[in-house]
This record gives C-alpha cells, structure tokens and sequence, in this order.
C-alpha cells in the first residue's frame, strides 16, 4: 500500500487528488512553481516541495526535478495528474526506474495511444469501430466509387493535399458522386497540383461521447459508462455530462464494451478514457460510434462519472496503482442520476475568450454544486497557467433537475477581480436544445452570438451596484442617514463600458434610501436578507471591488467607480506654456518650432540670479512657438515657450 | 429608575394632542422645504445650465454618504426680506467626512447670487461659532458676491457683522481648527477673504472666481477691460496668485479634493470611546406628539418626555422630593451620559437651589447638560420676593452661565421671562439651542404684557379724570397680543436665528444625540464658577 503520494501538478487537479488521498490516510507532497509558492495545493499537502520557475518547463514539466522531490521526501508514487507530465510515457519509465510506482497506465500503453493513427488501425484490429474512410493510393474513380459505397453515404470527398475547404465535397448520395468527385479533383489539382482525394464517413451531427475505463494489475477490465462532452467551442470542452442524453442501454454496453475491448488491448491499467465520435442525427444506434482517441489519464471532467456511480475515481487509482484488483465488477458498478460539470475560467468572453487574468478579489461558490477549484479568495490568476477557476459540478435525480442545479449554482457563483466566462456557462446552461438534449459539437459554434449577447442591466442591478458603491452595505450608527428635514440628494456614477449611468440617491434614514435610476424611482429598504428594491427582492449581492462594484445577479455585473480624484487636476494644467520663473536673461534656446520634445528635455536656458536655470518641458508635447530671442531679459512669468500636444493640428 | 408613563395613548386627548402637533409641524415643514429650494425654479435651471451643483447636492457629494446632517438654521430669513432670502442664502450644518464631524457652509448662489443678507452674516458667523466651540473643522463652500449692497449698513460696519467672518477664520486656524475653502463660483470683494483666508483652498476650472474687485468694477475704477476668468479665474489663481492651491476640473473633482484635504487632518477625536452602549428609549419618541398637550397652558409631567429621550427611559433622578417644579436628574442618551434639568412649573426658590446644585454637580463630573425649556417665569409676589427668590434665582443662572460643560437646550414649550435665563437661553450660549413647533419665547406671555400695558393707560386716563370702557381697553390690549403671538411663534424667531433650528419633536433624541456628540468633540474645560450670592 502506497503511505506517501506525491502530486506532480498543481491547480483543482492537485487539492482535488490531496482531498482523497487525505482521505485515505496517505501523507501528501505538494510540488510548485515560484508563481505558485503561496497555491491552495501546497497549502493543502502535508509536505511541498519547490521546483523552479513558474514557466512550466522550469517546473511541473521538468520531470526529473519531480522525482528527485519524490524521492527526496521519501513518497512512494507520483499522481501526475491531467496535463503536464500526464501522457509522457518516457516520464513513467523514470518514474519506475527510479523505484517509485506511477498512478497510471504503463508506459507502453500510453505509447500506443499516443499516435493516433497507429491506434486507431490498432483498435480496428482489435475490433473497436473506427470511422470508415479510404486513404489509398489507388485513385480510380470507379475504386473511389466502390470505397464510398462501402464506407456509406454521405461521404466527404477530401484533397488528399486540401486545407481551407478547398477540393472538398459532401456527397449524399450514390448518384452524385462521380460529378462530386470530378470537380473536387479539379479543384485539387488547380489549387494543389496534385488532384489525389480521400474518403471519409461524413457525419452529420457528431457528438462527442466518451467512456470511462479502468483496468488493473490482474487483467481486469470495466468500464464507468459515458460522459457526453459535445458541448465544445474550438475543441475546448465548455460544459459535460453523464449520462448522454438520448443513451439506450442497447448503445451504452456496446459502447462500454468496445472500450474495454481498447483498454484489454493494450493491457491497460488505471483510469483511462476512450473517445468516439457518435452520429447523433438520428437518435444514439449500436453501429453509430467510432473511435477517436484514448486519453491514458484522469480526465478533467471525471467528477461528472463519479457522481452518477458514487465512485472515487482517484481513490481506485491509487488502489490500483498499489497492487489492488478493481474494487467492483462491471455488474456491481450502479448508476444513478444525472450530473453535469461546467468549467469556469477567467477569460474574456466578449474578446474572443481570451485568457484573462487578475486577482481574486471576491470568490464565493454555490452550496448547490461541487466546487472544485484550485484558488481562494486573494489568489491570483497568472498569466502562467490554465485561466481555470473551479469546475462546477451539480447532480440530480434527473437531467432537468442536475441542469436547472447547473443553472442555479452558476448564478450564485461569485468571482470578482477578473472577468470570467460565468454568463457565457449559464447562457448555454439555460439554451433550449441544450435542455431538450439536442447537443452536438456544433451547437455553440451555431448558437454563439446569443450565448456570448451583452445584455444590459436592469435597473434593479444598476440599483444595487449603486447602494454598494456609495458604500450603503456597511456598518451603520443609529445616527445613519440622519436629517432634520429633507433628505440630502446626491449623484452616484457608474460607468459599464461605454455607457454611464447617474443615479440620484437620497438617504431617508437608516433603511430607506430612494434612488432614481435612469428616470425609474426606486425606494429601497435594507433588510437583514440584502435589500428590498422596488418592491422586490434585490437581484443578487454586491461585492465594491477595487475601483468598482458587482452585482452578482446570474452573471457578474461589473461597474466601474470613476474617482473624480483621477480627473486632469492642476499639475496637468501646467505644460503648455513654459515660463520664466523669475527674471533674468536668456541664454539660450535650444528649441525651435515643430521640434517634437519629451518630457524632462531642456527647452531653454535662463541666467538669473549668477546661476543657470535649465527649463525643462512638463510634458511631451511639439514646439508650437518660441516667444523669446537668446540674450532676451525677461520678467518673472514672462512666457517664453508654447507646447501643444503631439496629437494636436 | 425607568420612567413610567401615565398617559392612556388611545385617549381622545392624546389624538388631539397630535392632531395639533401635526398641524405645527407641517407648518414648520413647509417652510424648510420652501428654504431647502433657494431661489426657485429659474434661478436654479441657470445654476445647473453652468455644470454647476445645487447648493445641497455639493454638501450631499462632500459628506460621507449616509452622513447625518445636523442643518443649522435651516429656516433662516423665513418671512424676512419680502422672502428674498430663504434659508438666508447659505446651507450650514454639521456633517461627516471621511468618518469625522466637520461644519459645512455652502452658499446658494440661486438666492441673489449667494449675496450676504443680515441674517446670511448671522447664520455664517453662528456655524463658525459652533464650529469655534466644538473644534469642528470648517469647510466653506463658496458662490458668493459678498455683501448685499441695498443692505451694507447691516452687514459692512459692526463688530458682528461681515468681518468677522475672516477674524473666526484666524482665530480658529490658529487653534488648529481647520479652515478649508472651495470656490465653486464667485467669490468677490469682502468675499474673497474667505478662500485668502483659508489654510487650503481649491478653486474650481473656469468656474470659481476670486477677486476683490470684478470686473465692471475695474473698467470704472482703471478702465481696465479684462474677463472674469482673467481676473481671478482657477489658472490665475493657482498658477500665478497663489490664492488657491488645488485646481478642480468641475465641483465633484473639487468635492473630492476637499474630502481628500480633510482625510489628511489627523486622526479625529474619538468621540463616545467611553459612552455607555446606545439603547432605545423604552417607550417610543413617537409618542411625544400625543403625550405633549396642544395648548401651552395645559401643565403635563415633563417625565413623560424624558421618558422618550433617554436610553432605556431610564432617569436617576436628583432631589425629587425638593422643589419640585423643576426636574433633574442622569441619563443616558445614545449612550451619552448627560444630566438633564427640566422645568415641571414655576420656578420657585427652592427649584432655582437645586437647579444650581445640580449644575454644579454636572460640573464636577464634567457630564454635558441638557435643558427642556418649559417655563412661564420665576414665581411672583410679595412672599418670594421677600424670601429672595431673585437671590436663589441668580445662583441658578450664575451656576448655568459659568458652567464649562456643554449645554443643550430645547424649547419644548413655553420660553418667557427669566426663566429662558436660568434654563440656559441663547444668551448663556448652550453649544445648541433647539426648539419645537409648539414652542413660543418672550419675555412675557402676550396677555400679561397687554394688561401691563393696559394698567399703565388705564391710570393715566382715569388720572386725568375720563373713563376707558371694556370695550376701548379690548381694543387696546389686541395689537400688543397679536404682536406678541406673532414675535413668539417658533419660525419667526429661528428666522432671526434666535435658536439653531425647529426641529420634528419625535427626532430630538436624535437631535440631542448628534449635538453632544459635535460638542464633545473638545475637550470639556475645567469649570470655575462666578460669586453665588448665597
């Protein structure tokens, strides 16, 4: 039995691997980067160890560095993990070689997997459905025409050479064929040279489903059923699921068996995932899946498989790493419920989901959902690593039960400090087909102008954010909002991106404030529960942030706080014209008109009083006119340089 | 100790009680929201066609947010000057920023250009007076043409006039009260002594302006044609004159600077560090309108609004069983210790002893007092003048003129004769002075005044042998009462600033509360009282 585990990664993945090795009595080694010397994972371990630099090849991919912690701190296996070291079987032979066990596959059988078209003739062999397709040399049309007819329409016909589209048709039927394939050649040898094509099964409406499998060192061999992972955008897996929507037992054990088929024939061993591309048009068939890929690891998205089967996957590899058989059967495994898993990262939605970073000023997670997150309240998102915040898991006793838990659970999660994609999760979390279980790899890509829509706040939330940000939410002495007659009116400003809103706040007393809201009157009353708007409860809490407020109402509403202390002022008044600053001659001008100067250059020099003065230019600017000429006297304040700025005419 | 009412609140009179102060009260309403209006519709629409902010709106914007603001003043001028002047010109009061107590004094420009009336120079220099007594930093919000010209012998020449403004800035930055000034639009003649004479000022951008002449006035004194903004603009006068320190892009960036500016005074006073915990009064301040009665003449336990005031109605009182016409005794109010002194009739010898006694004690312990003005005079008539009333009368207004502890008055009813005297009227300079709707003062009542009066003329006539009928003495007596009930209703005397404000009676526990807590923000002086004629 493995005493002491070392974590080779860091984020959810590692406190999530600490949480159950905890669990089990196991002492933990925590290893980190610079970036992350203060991360919840090495909070959270019993021992942590430094790597190096806070770029990943100094650090977590830096093997060797792992193992010399490893062995330094007397741990007995490593858990790599997702990521990283994870897939890299020349990692897991030096894990072995060093005397330590691996928690995860042998290297062998990542070796196998890890070229994709080697596995998949290897699985074909085996018997595992791969997509049909032709990828022969041979370019007779009438081949061309039997090889479609086998593979079964519809078919794409590819330039074997093609890239952009280009040379590529969708045949549908028989028919079409001949016609479809001589234009694609044409159009491959014009836009190529060369007008060689391929085959391949043309799906309509793929779905990612993938299976969970586990093996163990005594050649056993089940399967956790599926995960459906089709809500994707570019590849990257937004939102997952199990069961599938749409799964008949029929499908789920031909599926099941045919990736334990894969992991027997590579004598798999851990937790593995097998990946297919399933035709959903037509409803989920026993011969519509064909094998993509095998993911020798902990997927990202395995909390989705444990809360259908209440099983501890992590638990199982470790026990399986140390010599265990599998805890279960395949019949033994239940399943129960639905669950779902949305991915909650720092990114800038409307940017194009570019990676955001920033510091987590406020963090507040749904009691609906399992939470798993990697960072705290004060944490920084670094530019170093996945922008990933928490995978927000919830469970249900069915689908419509787990996704409105989805929804609900995304709209009480609080992230301050950086933007997130929180809106963008609970927008897909409330689609129509998604609810239905239409779900295919194309629906966000389809859909995306809507998922991603700015909406405008309510005035309700502008409410909000303005009681938080005159600072109304905090403590408050029985004198609060004290006055003899009519109560004080002032403006609160807000500003969300282009637009500004100007509220009118009146403080009536104590608990009543009256706002008005873009010409709404809205009284509002504080209550121990939050406040009362209007004659509604207020639409979510608010958190004043630095320099601006949000109001967490289903999505985070940011608004900035304009400081009317960072308007221009007086030091930026001065600058354009330079003066003399007490009488004297002048020396020397060392400017002339048009010369484009920085800030800090001598412009002129002024003898007064014996001694030289240099007049140095306030700002950057261009020499719009010297006033003075050298040997010149001049009063105190006389001008004798004007500045306009670079941009100006 | 707790107090316990005896008015059965579900009486017929206790409605009609609050009917009547209601009625008052409205009264009173209207007339500060007449004054927190300024100078009506137009001149308002002009004041905000130029970026700038209502004079409440800039007081708003500078305090803390859910501040309290104690308003001085608040129906100044009201009736005076045709009505010119409502709220005399000038918003005062006592606020928060950035956490401590400051006084604030904002003009309106929207009433004659913000121009200094007699009444806008009383109010100014009585908000640098409480400002002087409470070591209250002062921030002037200045839009201001100075003095009003038609009314310059009222406001130019005495000790109490105009200049004394700049003498209380002096003297109060030499005791280390803060002077901060924002010129938030004109600040000419007289007027610009106020941000000269200031230890920080910030003048808004194209907006402010200082000079002791403008321009019209140069062109005819030099012939100098010059603008406004030339004159004695922000860049002039931050750039150049030196005047003002800080340039402000528009009145919240000046606000902001100005808050920025008191932020950096120092740690505050810590005011109530060792009061006891705040407590709700057992019986609720509502009730005071139903158990007060409507009519003056009426006599009503005094208790009955104590109860209402202090924390848990909880009242030690001192001496009850001696001279009984004037109650005293510790309590509590928002946790404030305080010693209150009440009147519950005449005063009489043995009342005005205690009185004195009590004062006194309050003195010892440096315990803040709090008077409840309800009092028709000292007792008349040969028996107490005999006895010395006037001599135990004066050891009480000794007691109370040369107390150093902080005083609070409120006016809760009737304010006549001597009786404002020993009970801390405005002259014996309580920190504040407050009354109520149903309130009147004078020196007598107005019906004692027309018989004195009428006596007088009536011994001449029959002196001199003719005959006066009812009728012709009715007659007679009319113009003096009506005199003497329009002199001594409640708005016409806050009009002249004879008190601090009328106040909402059910707010007084509040009202109390936030003045001790300005008062005591100095330190209470050692006391040394003056020769009691014993």
């Amino acid at each position: 039995m493995i005493r002491k585990l070392l974590i080779a990664n860091r984020g959810e993945i590692a406190c999530r691997i600490i949480r159950t090795a905890r669990g089990m009595g196991l002492s933990t080694v925590a290893v980190y980067s610079d970036a992350d010397s203060g991360a919840l994972h090495v909070e959270m371990a019993d021992e942590a160890v430094h790597l190096g630099g806070s770029a990943p090849a100094e650090s977590y991919l830096d093997g060797a560095r792992v193992i010399a912690a490893a062995l330094e701190t007397g741990a007995e296996a490593v858990h790599p993990g997702y990521g990283f070291l994870s897939e890299n079987p020349d990692f897991v032979q030096d894990v072995e070689t060093a005397g330590l066990i691996f928690v995860g596959p042998p290297a062998s059988a990542i070796r196998q997997m890890g070229l994709k078209d080697a596995a998949k003739d290897l699985m074909s062999k085996a018997g595992v459905p791969v997509v049909p397709g032709y990828h022969g040399a041979d370019q007779d049309a009438d081949r061309l025409a039997e090889e479609a007819a086998r593979i079964g329409y519809p078919v794409l016909v590819k330039a074997v050479a093609g890239g952009g589209g280009k040379g590529m048709r969708l045949v549908e039927r028989a028919g079409e064929f001949a016609d479809a394939l001589a234009s694609a050649q044409a159009e491959a040898q014009g836009a190529f040279g060369n007008p060689s094509v391929l085959i391949e099964k043309y799906i309509e409406q793929p779905r990612h489903i993938e299976v969970q499998v586990f093996g163990d060192r005594h050649g056993n061999a089940v399967h956790l059923f599926e995960r459906d992972c089709s809500l994707q955008r570019r590849h990257q897996k937004v939102i997952e699921e199990a069961p599938a929507p749409g799964m008949t037992a029929q499908v789920r054990a031909a599926m099941g068996e045919a990736a334990v088929r894969a992991a027997r024939s590579i004598g798999y061993v851990g937790a593995g995932t097998v990946e297919f591309i399933v035709d959903g048009a037509d409803g989920l068939r026993p011969d519509g899946f064909w094998f993509m890929e095998m993911n020798t690891r902990l997927q990202v998205e395995h909390p989705v498989t444990e809360a259908v089967t209440g099983i501890d996957l992590v638990e199982w590899q470790v026990r399986v790493a140390s010599g265990e058989p599998l805890p279960m059967s395949q019949e033994e495994i239940p399943l129960q419920g639905h669950a779902f898993e949305a991915r909650l990262y720092a990114e800038d939605v409307p940017a194009g989901f570019l990676p955001a970073t920033g510091r987590l000023e406020h963090l507040r997670f749904s009691d609906l959902a399992r939470n798993d997150s990697g960072v705290r309240e004060g944490d920084e998102i670094s530019p170093w690593y996945d922008p990933m915040i928490a995978k927000v898991i919830t469970q249900g006793p069915s689908r419509s039960v787990a996704l409105a838990r989805l929804s609900r659970a995304l709209e009480q999660t609080e992230v301050g400090g950086t933007v997130t994609n929180i809106a963008f999760l609970e927008a897909l979390s409330r689609h129509a087909g998604f609810a239905r279980g239409d779900v295919d790899t194309g629906l966000i890509g389809r859909d995306l102008a809507d998922l991603v829509r700015e909406d405008t706040p309510s005035v309700e939330i502008v409410a909000r954010a303005a009681l938080a940000a005159a600072g109304l939410d905090g403590d408050r002495d029985a004198f609060f909002g004290f006055s003899l007659w009519q109560p004080p009116s002032r403006r609160v400003e807000l500003r969300r991106g282009e637009e500004a809103y100007s509220v009118v706040m009146e403080v009536v007393d104590g608990a009543r404030v009256d706002l008005r809201v873009e010409g709404v009157h809205l009284p509002c009353r504080r209550r121990s529960s939050g406040w009362l708007i209007g004659e509604r409860r207020e639409p979510g809490p608010a958190r004043l942030l630095d320099g601006a407020v949000v109001v967490f109402a289903g999505q985070p509403w940011a608004f900035d706080l304009p400081d009317p202390l960072e308007r221009g002022g007086s030091a930026t008044q001065a600058g354009n014209v330079v003066e003399a600053p007490m009488p004297g001659v002048v020396r020397r001008v060392l400017v002339q008109a048009g010369q484009a100067v920085a800030e800090g250059d001598r412009l002129a020099v002024l003898e007064a009083m014996k001694m030289e003065h240099g007049l140095a230019a306030a700002r950057s600017g261009v020499v719009a006119e010297v006033l003075v000429a050298e040997g010149a006297q001049v009063a105190a304040h006389d001008p004798l340089i004007r500045l306009v700025p670079e941009d100006a005419e | 100790m707790e107090l316990n009412s005896q008015v059965a609140m579900g009486s017929d009179e206790a409605r009609a009680n609050r009917d009547a102060h209601l009625r008052a009260l409205a009264e009173v309403a209207a007339a500060a929201e007449h004054a927190a209006a300024g100078g009506g519709e137009r001149a308002r629409e002009r004041h905000l066609s130029r970026g700038k902010m209502l004079p409440r709106e800039r007081v708003a914007t500078l305090l803390d947010a859910g501040s309290p603001f104690l308003e001085i003043g608040a129906t100044a001028a009201h009736g005076m000057y045709d009505d010119a002047a409502p709220c005399a010109g000038v918003v005062a009061g006592i606020g928060r920023v950035m956490g401590r107590d400051v006084m604030v004094l904002c003009n309106d420009a929207t009433v004659k250009g913000g121009t200094y009336y007699p009444m806008t120079v009383k109010k100014h220099l009585r908000a640098q007076e409480i400002a002087a007594e409470c070591h209250l930093p002062c921030i002037y919000l200045v839009d201001s043409g100075g003095a009003n010209l038609p009314q310059q012998d009222e406001v130019f020449p005495d000790r109490d006039h105009f200049g004394r403004i700049f003498y209380n800035q002096a003297q109060m930055s030499a005791r280390g009260i803060a002077q901060i000034a924002v010129v938030m639009g004109s600040c000419t003649a007289g007027g610009a002594y106020v941000p000269a004479m200031s230890d920080v000022t910030i003048i808004v951008k194209e907006q402010g302006t200082i000079f002791l002449a403008g321009p019209p006035l140069v062109k005819a004194a030099t012939g100098e044609v010059v603008t406004a903004e030339e004159l004695g603009g922000g860049d002039v006068h931050t750039r150049l004159s030196g005047v003002a320190d800080y340039l402000a892009e528009d009145d919240a960036h000046a606000l902001a600077l100005a808050r920025r500016a008191v932020g950096s005074l120092g740690p505050a006073p810590d005011v109530g560090r060792d009061w006891a915990t705040p407590e709700p009064p057992a019986y609720d301040p509502e009730e005071i309108l139903s158990v007060v009665p409507a009519a003056l003449s009426t006599p009503y336990d005094i208790r009955e609004v104590i109860a209402r005031l202090v924390d848990g109605s909880r009242f030690d009182e001192f001496k009850a069983r001696f001279g009984d016409t004037l109650v005293t005794g510790f309590a509590h109010v928002h946790g404030c210790p305080v010693g209150i002194v009440a009147n519950n009739g005449v005063l009489f010898s043995e009342a005005a002893q205690k009185g004195a006694h009590f004062v006194e004690l309050c003195s010892q312990r440096r315990i803040p007092l709090v008077f409840l003005q309800n009092i028709t005079g000292f007792m008349v008539g040969r028996k107490y003048e005999t006895e010395g009333i006037a001599r135990h009368g004066a050891k009480m207004v000794t007691a109370v003129a040369t107390t150093s502890v902080p005083k609070v008055t409120m006016l809760v009813g009737g304010s006549f004769g001597a009786g404002n005297y020993g009970m801390a009227g405005r002259a014996y300079q309580p920190r504040f002075l407050w009354t109520w709707p149903n309130s009147r003062i004078s020196v007598m009542g107005g019906a004692q005044a027309a018989g004195v009066l009428a006596q007088v003329r009536r011994a001449g006539i029959e002196k001199a042998g003719g005959s006066w009928s009812a009728e012709e003495e009715a007659a007679f007596r009319r113009p003096t009462e009506e005199m003497f009930e329009r002199q001594s209703h409640p708005l016409y005397a806050s009009a002249r600033l004879w008190d601090d404000g009328v106040i909402d009676p059910r707010r007084s526990r509040d009202v109390l509360g936030l003045s001790l807590r300005a008062a005591l923000n100095a330190p209470v002086e050692e006391t040394r009282f003056g020769v009691f004629r014993m």
